[in-house]
């Protein structure tokens, strides 16, 4: 289904749709509020927009930089050309462990490479730990929202999922029961999972350290109590220096949620020492404690890199204001998008991955600008879009018709004659046969009148006044 | 002051009476205005949907028709901004002749606030008239004809609506979302019609909670839009582009 399909299926159902593009204005009102109490707020995109201009002029020295910073440290760094490898590499830890099932934290890049099915399909077993996606994966759907995986369901939906996988009373909706439900659900999943997957925000090539942003704490709790953390992260993620950070991290959260910073902003350095288990299973022998693994991925990034008028998107910190603060994602929901990334971002990133499969979605804005507006590191979305639709329809991925109804267009536009002409047939096709536009085959009709044809043009009308004035 | 008259395709055939106002309001500033009579589209349709290789022949035809005026002015701020973007020339001198059409193109409020400077109108309207303004996106966020509500930093007024204030008996609202879309979009209303038009809905339902009685914007494309569910909810409610209300009436 097409993103123009998807959303007529979620606009069937108006209320909800009113519901879900108010919940998110009220996200997007949040954010203009939190940047306005920064009289530096523009200055400060500005410093994250320059560093990532920075970053990606230096991608390659940056991430040599980090790697041998992490391996000093004692982190064991992989580097993944595509998602298949990316997976490959967390079974292999998985497997090397002799582990079985893993608790999970946010991270779309495990999103974008289908990680979940993937160890399933191998018999492992994993839990999401971030309570929206924990929701989600209950559901069997994937997150609608780069930040609030859930927010395309309400409170009912939620109680009758909790109900369905985790036996809570039937109509439950009380905010407080269903999440106490969630806690001790998840404390158990904390307590008995071996190894702790999370995803990175930040990782610093100064020190070879990185910064896991959440807003309940589970990145720690998974990891705190696991024996093998794996982070994984595409690799723009990287930054210059930890002086850095406090530039992105003023951003992100105000961004995102309008909170001044994420509840927790967890900086990972090295494994933990000392907390090893012995052969008789008791814990503490002084030797690592932890094994630490960072999982660097490209899976089509340097691709986009290479394409100079789309590497901008690679400044992204997935802050997801852009989707908050687009009219289009907030009336059609984040499924609609048929991508791990949704929203404007996710438009200008997915046709790299797949041009074929997402040839929709660079279609799927007015190009009203909000969205380039809105962005923390000053990525011109909107003009990425139009510039998606330049190439997309030049690599032949337009459907036929729309290609052949453009041509004719063209044709007609370009000839003064032939404007005049067709102007003068369809005004007149309106005056005296408007069954030929007022009909449901014509997508404008169905909700809306068509404009009144008048009499003459302007053209016609400025001839004769010319005409009179010089007579 | 030579000014040529860009009226877009779509204006000219459905809208007369807004070229027509754009016209006569111009020329009530003392502007010498041409209308040239080979004009068609600016290429923006095309260029859009992702066909901006077939706007060659629109662009050599924009730039035939539009060389050599002092100013450039149109009643659309989307025209304007595709124009000031996208318009290219075939070889060198061509491209020199788009480029100095692209540096001398104005939409039609920007003009009247930066070129001519104005700072009153002799309009009135009949009866005092409660007006919502739509700020288009083209213009706004594109052409920077009003603060944007996304930005912080400072950005001075709202062209548009420092116009509207100038007519005697005209109350301007303020709207919940003051620079929401509306769902035009271009190709957008009909691809994505179902959003385009929930869209379009919203932004009206936002005027219509203020008690709007006209609604007006710089864009006859996203009016045409709103006006066409208007008439299907049978509302009330009136469209006319910003030069209908700054224009003194003839009669």
């Amino acid at each position: 289904m097409n993103h123009a399909e998807a959303a007529v299926a979620f606009n069937r159902d108006e209320n909800r749709v009113d519901w879900h593009d108010e919940t998110l204005w009220f996200v997007r009102s949040k954010r203009d509020r939190a940047a306005q109490t920064l009289p530096e707020w523009e200055q400060l995109r500005e410093a994250a927009s320059q560093i990532k201009n920075h970053v990606l002029s230096n991608m390659h020295d940056l991430l040599t930089q980090f790697e041998q910073n992490a391996l000093a440290n004692g982190i064991t760094v992989h580097w993944a050309a595509d998602a298949a490898e990316h997976n490959a590499i967390v079974h292999k830890i998985l497997v090397d462990n002799g582990v079985n099932r893993m608790v999970k934290s946010k991270s779309m890049l495990t999103e974008e490479c289908h990680l979940n099915p993937y160890l399933t399909e191998r018999g492992i077993e994993v839990i999401d730990s971030d309570l929206g996606e924990r929701i989600v994966q209950m559901r069997n759907e994937p997150p609608s929202h780069i930040v609030m995986p859930a927010i395309h369901l309400k409170r009912a939906d939620v109680g009758d999922t909790f109900h369905k996988h985790l036996g809570t009373e039937a109509g439950a909706t009380d905010p407080q029961y269903l999440t106490e439900a969630a806690r001790q659900h998840l404390r158990d999943t904390f307590l008995t999972r071996r190894v702790a997957l999370t995803g990175v925000n930040f990782a610093i090539a100064e020190t070879g350290g990185f910064v896991v942003c959440t807003n309940e704490g589970n990145a720690d709790m998974g990891v705190h109590l696991a024996d093998v953390h794996i982070a994984c992260m595409g690799f723009e993620k990287i930054i210059p220096r930890a002086e850095h950070l406090s530039v992105f991290l003023r951003l992100l959260a105000r961004s995102a949620t309008g909170q001044p910073i994420t509840t927790f902003s967890s900086h990972f350095h090295k494994p933990r020492r000392g907390y090893g288990r012995r052969g008789d299973g008791r814990r503490g022998d002084g030797r690592p404690g932890q094994q630490m693994h960072i999982v660097i991925v490209d899976n089509g990034r340097s691709r986009q890199l290479g394409r100079p008028e789309f590497r901008n998107s690679l400044k992204c910190i997935r802050c997801a204001a852009c989707l908050n603060t687009c009219p289009v994602y907030r009336r059609s929901g984040g499924h609609s998008y048929h991508s791990a990334i949704a929203g404007p971002i996710g438009s200008i990133l997915a046709p790299n991955i797949d041009m074929k499969q997402n040839a929709d979605l660079p279609f799927a804005s007015t190009l009203c600008g909000s969205c380039s507006n809105v962005c923390p590191v000053k990525i011109d979305i909107h003009e990425q879009l139009y510039k998606w639709r330049q190439v997309l329809m030049q690599e032949g991925y337009g459907p036929t018709a729309k290609t052949v109804s453009m041509r004719a267009m063209a044709g007609v536009l370009e000839s003064p004659r032939l404007y005049r002409l067709a102007g003068k047939v369809g005004r007149g096709v309106l005056r005296f046969a408007p069954v030929l536009a007022e009909n449901n085959l014509n997508p404008w009709y169905q909700h809306r009148d068509m404009p009144e044809a008048p009499g003459e043009s302007f053209r016609e009308w400025y001839v004769k006044r010319v005409m009179s004035d010089e007579r | 002051m030579n000014v040529g008259l860009f009226i877009p395709c779509y204006v000219d055939q459905f809208y007369p009476q807004v070229a027509r106002a754009t016209l006569q309001l111009l020329e009530s500033l003392g502007c010498t205005v041409a209308y040239p009579l080979d004009q068609t589209c600016c290429g923006q349709p095309m260029a859009n949907a992702g066909y901006a290789h077939l706007t060659d022949g629109c662009n050599q035809n924009f730039i035939r028709n539009f060389s050599g005026f002092d100013y450039i002015v149109a009643p659309s701020g989307s025209c304007t901004l595709h124009i000031k973007h996208h318009l290219h020339g075939k070889g060198d001198t061509d491209e020199r002749a788009a480029q100095q059409i692209q540096s001398r193109i104005y939409e039609l409020t920007e003009f009247l606030t930066d070129v001519l400077r104005v700072e009153s109108l002799p309009t009135r309207l009949p009866q005092r008239t409660v007006v919502g303004l739509h700020q288009s996106c083209h213009g706004q966020r594109g052409l920077n004809l009003a603060p944007m509500s996304e930005l912080m930093r400072e950005q001075g007024i709202s062209k548009p609506a420092y116009l509207l204030r100038l007519v005697e008996g005209l109350e301007l609202v303020d709207l919940d979302r003051r620079d929401e879309c509306c769902g035009f979009g271009g190709t957008f209303c009909v691809t994505e019609e179902a959003i385009s038009v929930k869209m379009g809905k919203d932004r009206l339902a936002d005027h219509q909670r203020h008690g709007v009685e006209v609604i007006t914007g710089v864009d006859v494309s996203c009016l045409m839009h709103l006006q066409g569910i208007l008439r299907r909810q049978k509302s009330s409610v009136q469209v006319k582009h910003i030069a209908e209300l700054l224009v003194k009436s003839e009669k």
